[in-house]
């Protein structure tokens, strides 16, 4: 019967298994290989060249600048869309005033609030490209000369285009967050607000001391995602800003990098090695992640 | 009849595992990493030749036609060039597609061995022909240039077309890219416009900036504008202004990677004046807008002028307002010791098409290219995409529109004074420092000298890198 068992899950997992090692373990077993010659994308017999693209990154400029803004968008987007996800999962499933429902309307701002999940990321882009145009009448612009103050360059700025991109990353995932972390709320049996607002717990009380703690898994899970969406951010950047990463590379992320030096330098070689460095980036961020977040789970 | 489950079972697993094994080994084959064929090399299947068909190209063989769907659009390879091929090869079977991502698509043909015949290699998204000629992927024209024209048997093709285009379709000492169309750069105008506000087209640096204060003061509309977003629209006029104070040689030597180029005077000098004319009279949040949204502003009447190519007229068609009348004027004369005299212009052959050397057929592609360099042919693209072409001759007798037609007469007056650069084509890496720096120099972030110094360092980088196929020119 055991025997019996062990062959109905082999042959269900074969499939799988099979088209993730041809899909996903193959390709990637591949970019270690291109990353290790000189392939430029057309020619039938790429040369080996060992570590020669790993060395060459080392003084690449651009590429360590790529990588500091991942790096800032690591640490930013998931502290800014955690925050404020669940501030607005608190409001809308126990910020009401009785302390134990959600806010008026709070159905309608659910939905609300996941709109910007349902677009695609390029729409995201170029839709924010009007938002943050940079003359007079762009939408945010014509907020900001009826204060009379000077139009300012959103994404032509070098200074301020960094801070436009998180924006709009932040904006965009808030929203899932916000289902999620509801999803979550709503699995806290109810009696433990009741008892802690009995208690003479305040709303702050009970978001601290009762839905942070209860959610830390929620909250741990969608850290490592967004920190790997913020490792991996391509789209939005690459639609969204001025010379692809620009202007003069003060937005630019690794992974318009890879682009830009694989589909437009025609680099496959070079851009292979950016892969894998990327590649051991995001392993080394999942790993660190669930360590550091591992804490006493409670039980409920 | 007890072993017959166990044979069953045993038969079903090794089928399983084979069903396991063969696919993976397959799809890795067939995977990213180009496999064998290393080769297949030029050879040209020539069959029987004939004044109908000097290139003895086969008559049941198929050719396949891949278009560029950008700002040309596409109509004018099915409407024009392929039926005029058609009428020569009843025989041959074309086989016409068009996109909008040629690297994209046509990339994995070319790493598997099986690239079409014709490509237009154009758009943001085209094929680097560096890394094409590198790698023996470009068919030699030379075979197209020694071919009598499709018009008169008697005159080679060579002699029908702008010797420029010669040059710059020649990759590694062999001609092997056809640049069809003909740009033309200078600043473009509504002749609507300046003829209501009885504004002159300026002949010198002075009359220039005065028009600019002129129109500054008025108020009704910014003087002058960009593509901030594509810093390359700048650069252009940055280099050709260069060009016309020192000479030819100044974008030579920027071509050829020399020490010092963009630290040479002329340079440095048209740096600065366009570097006031951007601190001075830009329309409000240039250095954000792309050229989209700067020729709609043109287009609208909120600005004057703009830097452009000879496509703007065609690429602007279904917003010019009626009677915009579009018309261009080369830069003015810097000081009256300009190395180049007064109309000179950036002309450059461009829109590059060629024939895959290992594609099946590339003698039928050659023929296509035959086809298109007719007067016949030229000429229909150009009134067609108001996009002048390297084919001599062509526009005479056409209908053209306006801007074009200041386009060819601005042709016509330059001459022999005309200029261009190439190393846009031949190192990406470098035009993209050169875009960034001068969107920093033109918001004033970078003083001209910064900037120099600071493409210098790229040039001298990619002078130093032995992985980057060097180019020259003389």
């Amino acid at each position: 019967m055991r025997y019996h068992r062990a062959r109905f899950v082999a042959g269900f997992l074969a499939l799988p298994v099979l088209l993730y090692v041809v899909y996903v373990i193959a390709p990637y077993a591949q970019a270690f290989y291109i990353a290790m010659t000189n392939w430029r994308g057309v020619s039938a017999t790429p040369q080996f060249i060992g570590l020669e693209n790993f060395r060459r990154l080392l003084d690449d400029s651009v590429f360590w600048r790529a990588v500091a803004h991942n790096g800032v968008l690591l640490v930013l987007m998931p502290v800014l869309t955690i925050g404020i996800a669940l501030f607005f999962a608190f409001l809308l499933n126990v910020g009401g005033t009785s302390g134990v429902a959600g806010i008026r309307g709070a159905r309608f701002y659910r939905v609300v609030f996941f709109f910007p999940q349902v677009l695609a990321v390029a729409i995201v882009a170029v839709l924010f490209q009007q938002v943050f145009q940079p003359r007079g009448n762009g939408m945010l612009n014509s907020v900001v000369t009826a204060l009379g103050l000077e139009p300012i360059g959103f994404l032509s700025n070098p200074d301020i285009a960094l801070w436009s991109v998180l924006g709009v990353l932040v904006w965009q995932a808030v929203g899932f967050y916000v289902v999620l972390f509801s999803a979550g709320m709503a699995s806290i049996p109810r009696d433990m607000f009741e008892a802690a607002s009995i208690d003479g717990a305040g709303r702050v009380q009970l978001f601290f001391r009762v839905t942070l703690p209860l959610l830390w898994d929620t909250i741990q899970v969608g850290w490592v995602y967004l920190g790997i969406a913020a490792l991996d951010v391509f789209a939005v950047v690459w639609v969204m800003t001025a010379e692809h990463g620009g202007p003069d590379s003060s937005t630019t992320v690794m992974a318009a990098e890879i682009y830009r030096n694989a589909f437009q330098y025609f680099r496959f070689g070079y851009a292979s090695a950016m892969g894998v460095v990327l590649f051991f980036f995001t392993v080394g961020f999942a790993v660190v992640a669930l360590r550091l977040s591992r804490r006493e789970r409670v039980e409920f | 009849m007890a072993n017959t489950p166990l044979t069953r079972r045993e038969l079903l697993r090794s089928a399983a595992l084979a069903g396991m094994l063969l696919p993976a080994a397959g799809a890795l084959s067939a995977c990213a990493t180009p496999a064998g064929d290393s080769g297949a090399s030029q050879a040209p299947t020539a069959g029987a030749t004939s004044a109908a068909n000097p290139l003895g190209i086969p008559q049941d063989k198929p050719l396949e036609i891949v278009i560029f769907d950008g700002g040309l659009g596409e109509k004018y390879a099915t409407d024009i060039h392929e039926p005029l091929f058609k009428s020569k090869h009843t025989g041959v079977e074309i086989k016409h597609s068009a996109t909008k991502e040629i690297a994209k698509t046509l990339q994995p043909r070319f790493a598997s061995g099986n690239p079409p015949e014709f490509v237009n290699n154009s758009g943001a998204n085209a094929m680097d022909l560096g890394a094409l000629a590198q790698d023996g992927q470009l068919y030699d024209l030379t075979a197209l240039l020694d071919a009598p024209s499709w018009d008169d048997p008697n005159v080679k093709v060579r002699d029908t077309i702008l010797p420029s285009a010669i040059e710059l379709g020649t990759y590694g000492g062999t001609f092997n890219v056809l640049p069809y169309c003909n740009t033309v750069w200078g600043i473009w105008y509504s002749k609507k416009l300046f003829d209501e506000e009885g504004w002159q087209v300026p002949k010198t640096w002075a009359e220039f900036t005065g028009l600019l204060d002129t129109i500054k003061k008025q108020g009704r509309m910014a003087p002058f504008t960009y593509a901030g977003k594509h810093p390359f629209y700048i650069y252009e006029t940055i280099l050709t202004l260069a060009a016309k104070i020192g000479g030819v040689e100044v974008l030579k030597n920027i071509d050829n990677l020399q020490p010092g180029a963009w630290n040479a005077e002329p340079v440095i000098t048209s740096a600065t004046a366009w570097q006031e004319i951007g601190a001075k009279y830009l329309m409000e949040g240039t250095t954000g807008l792309d050229h989209i949204q700067t020729q709609l502003a043109h287009n609208k009447g909120q600005v004057a002028m703009l830097p452009n190519g000879s496509w703007v007229e065609n690429e602007q068609k279904d917003t010019t307002p009626e009677g915009f009348t579009y018309a261009m004027f080369p830069l003015p004369d810097f000081t009256s010791s300009d190395a180049m005299p007064y109309g000179t212009v950036h002309s450059r052959p461009g829109e590059d098409y060629f024939v895959s050397a290992k594609s099946a057929n590339p003698l039928a592609g050659v023929e296509y290219m035959r086809a298109m360099l007719s007067k016949d042919a030229a000429g229909r693209f150009m009134e067609l995409v108001s996009t002048p072409t390297i084919v001599k001759g062509a526009g005479d007798g056409r209908r053209l529109t306006p801007g074009l037609e200041s386009v060819a007469a601005a042709l016509q007056q330059a001459g022999t004074n005309t200029t261009f650069f190439r190393f846009r084509q031949w190192y990406l890496p470098m035009h993209d420092e050169v875009a960034a720096a001068t969107g920093q120099l033109m918001s004033g972030r970078l003083t001209p000298k910064q900037w120099a110094d600071r493409i210098e360092k790229k040039a001298a980088e990619i002078k130093g890198d032995s992985s980057i196929v060097k180019f020259t020119r003389t």
